[in-house]
């Protein structure tokens, strides 16, 4: 791996040099009743608007490489038959300006389900390939729980990553596209005092995590505990609205509905992000449904992440970013679950 | 210096970027899609048609080839796709037939369609039936309702090869005689020496055979066993999700060991290959990994039967 060193200063002009593409990033879109920023990724144009200093997104970027609403085909009915166009939805790259180590780590896991196999998918593929992504080192805030995911840092899936230390940026470059990106742009290789420097930022980083979960023997547990009471307990706060799915960078399960246009000549084909605590999502066909109960949906999405994965990849589908932890209307975070899980009590 | 054209960054052909062993040449393989025909439609029942759909492209329909056990995604543009066992032998890919029973969006509007229709079909997908490995073995296919659908594959299959197996018996249960599938090929099945027992939940009264539950005959055929229950056999259950249970754990008491016994699961699915989750069980895609698992698999499986 390659590192630089840019100046504060020099950034803007590394982003204008960026700038003929399109750029997502970090920007504030309001004030929180508690006076936090509110922060969400959008198209970018002014570096003034992008605020590399955020916490956390309410919404993961994943909107802008697995939408919640993809039209994945379109269909032309004719007397005696059909064409089906095919349309991957991409038409240029896009740039992320300061991705966290979560969404990039993220990022990868989806690539696993979606790009590796038998069978990727193009739609996703299209978009995951014209990405450029310039990753954001951070200080996390109270419901981060990266560290114990093992998720806290990125080892690949960007371009470059940037490090805050002090009056310039500790830069990794990974790709050759980056590398020659800032060959426009004034940096210097690090010397000694960037590296301990550097060091120190990532050091006061670690000493400022205040949750963690302990992920010791989880798939084992989880499936030592797959009848305990405490699900139940879960089970009657989970209102099942799926707002935690809709805020996680890495769920990526989804419905495919068909629709015929009104002047019954075309036919649409559209896939919608969903959620496993939505009550019909193991409903089959003749009305059984295999997990009627709220506990037992919200038990599958714990399973799916932290065992089922688990068991796929050796990792588990968790980047501990705590967004559904922020974003759940009756507060059940996933560190308070597991402890309680492990230990049987309620909270 | 800062000409546009050098920064902009080349979009990327996902068509050409991919490793070579998952590179496309058009978009519609990725897909695995191919444009069908329904060719016949034979009503089975009153719920219960069988269709014979035929890959339209000769190429691709030459290709096409499947084991049994395996299951197509069924398209009709605008109403909806949903994933169906394949029930005829796979010696004939170049058409196959699937036994379809209206219970939905999909199913509702293919029990209007006729002869004629294109539909779009996906696949095929998923894991089969081992009917290699038990060769030279005695079998068992035990059938529940509609779980004959599936397993005619398997069934045509052996009857194909039927003097590479040892001794073959069928049992099947339905709820009422106008229920009963496949009727007309009773006879045939039993000319090729397979012992086949069906037997009816509530019978009419033109019904003379036995009354009750399939695991009555099982009862029957364990006390008396005509045929070996023990390593040598294999057995295949398919059914609504109680018999599953009931039918395993009584082979299981007769000796069948678990991993000789397979199950072909049901699950909704929305894409057929691992990405939606919706046919997850426990932490398993039945798409991927089943829908044809042995019993050992499923029994190490949460909320699977």
């Amino acid at each position: 791996m390659i590192f630089k060193i840019i100046n504060k200063r020099e950034l803007p002009r590394f982003f204008d040099v960026l700038a003929v593409n399109s750029i997502i990033g970090p920007v504030q879109k309001g004030t929180g009743k508690d006076g936090a920023p509110i922060y969400a990724f959008e198209y970018v144009t002014d570096f003034r608007d992008l605020k590399l200093d955020y916490t956390t997104t309410t919404r993961p970027a994943k909107r802008y490489f697995l939408p919640s609403h993809e039209t994945f085909c379109t269909f032309r009915v004719e007397e005696n038959g059909w064409d089906k166009s095919v349309d991957y939805n991409i038409h240029k790259p896009h740039i992320f300006f300061g991705l966290h180590a979560c969404d990039i780590n993220a990022l990868n896991k989806l690539d696993k389900v979606l790009l590796q196999g038998n069978y990727p998918t193009p739609y996703y593929a299209a978009k995951r390939r014209n990405m450029f992504i310039i990753g954001m080192e951070c200080m996390p805030h109270p419901s981060c729980f990266c560290r114990s995911m093992g998720t806290d840092s990125a080892t690949s899936g960007f371009d470059m990553y940037i490090t805050d230390i002090g009056d310039r940026y500790f830069v990794e470059v990974q790709s050759a596209a980056a590398f020659n990106l800032l060959e426009r742009v004034k940096t210097r290789d690090p010397g000694t005092r960037d590296h301990n420097r550097y060091m120190e930022v990532i050091a006061e980083k670690n000493k400022r995590f205040t949750t963690s979960v302990d992920t010791t023997d989880l798939a084992k547990i989880l499936d030592m505990e797959f009848q305990a009471d405490i699900w139940k307990y879960w089970g009657d706060r989970c209102l099942s609205c799926g707002t935690c799915a809709s805020v996680c960078p890495s769920c990526y399960c989804y419905g495919v509905e068909e629709s015929v246009d009104i002047d019954l000549k075309g036919a649409i084909k559209v896939k919608h992000l969903y959620s496993c605590n939505l009550i019909d999502f193991a409903e089959v066909a003749g009305g059984h449904n295999f997990r009627p109960d709220s506990h037992t949906r919200l038990k599958y999405r714990y399973y799916h992440k932290h065992r089922g994965f688990v068991e796929e990849y050796e990792e588990s589908l968790c980047v501990g970013c705590g967004r559904c932890s922020e974003a759940c209307l009756a507060r059940i975070t996933v560190p308070e679950v597991i402890a309680s899980v492990r230990s049987g009590e309620r909270p | 210096m800062n000409d546009e054209t050098g920064n902009r960054l080349p979009f990327i052909d996902v068509l050409r970027d991919l490793p070579v062993q998952n590179r496309k040449t058009d978009l519609s393989s990725f897909e695995y899609s191919h444009k069908a025909e329904i060719i016949n439609v034979y009503p089975l029942t009153e719920n219960e048609k069988l269709f014979q759909i035929q890959i339209m492209d000769p190429e691709k329909r030459r290709r096409f080839t499947f084991r049994p056990g395996q299951f197509v995604m069924l398209e009709v543009p605008g109403i909806g796709e949903a994933p169906f066992s394949i029930s005829s032998s796979p010696v004939r890919h170049g058409d196959i037939e699937l036994c379809i029973r209206s219970a939905g969006n999909l199913t509702n509007f293919l029990a209007r369609v006729e002869r004629g229709i294109q539909v779009g079909i996906r696949g095929p997908f998923g894991t089969s039936f081992p009917v290699e490995k038990m060769m030279g073995q005695n079998i068992y296919l035990i059938a529940g309702g509609l779980g004959i659908a599936p397993l005619r594959a398997p069934i045509l299959s052996v009857l194909e090869n039927r003097s590479r197996y040892a001794n073959v018996s069928i049992i099947y249960g339905a709820r009422r005689p106008s229920e009963l599938l496949f009727t007309y090929q009773y006879e045939m099945w039993r000319k090729f020496d397979i012992s086949l027992d069906i037997i009816i939940e509530k019978p009419d009264r033109h019904w003379k055979g036995p009354t009750g539950l399939v695991t009555d005959i099982l009862k029957e055929k364990i006390a008396n066993p005509g045929i070996s229950l023990k390593n040598d056999a294999f057995a295949i259950v398919c059914g609504p999700p109680v018999m599953f249970k009931f039918v395993c754990n009584m082979l299981t008491g007769a000796g069948i060991p678990m991993q000789k016994m397979f199950v072909s699961l049901e699950r909704r699915m929305h894409c057929g290959r691992g990405k939606c989750c919706r046919c997850n069980v426990g932490s398993t895609y039945t798409c991927l990994k089943g829908p044809v698992f042995d019993y050992w698999s499923v029994m190490n499986l949460k909320e699977a039967i």
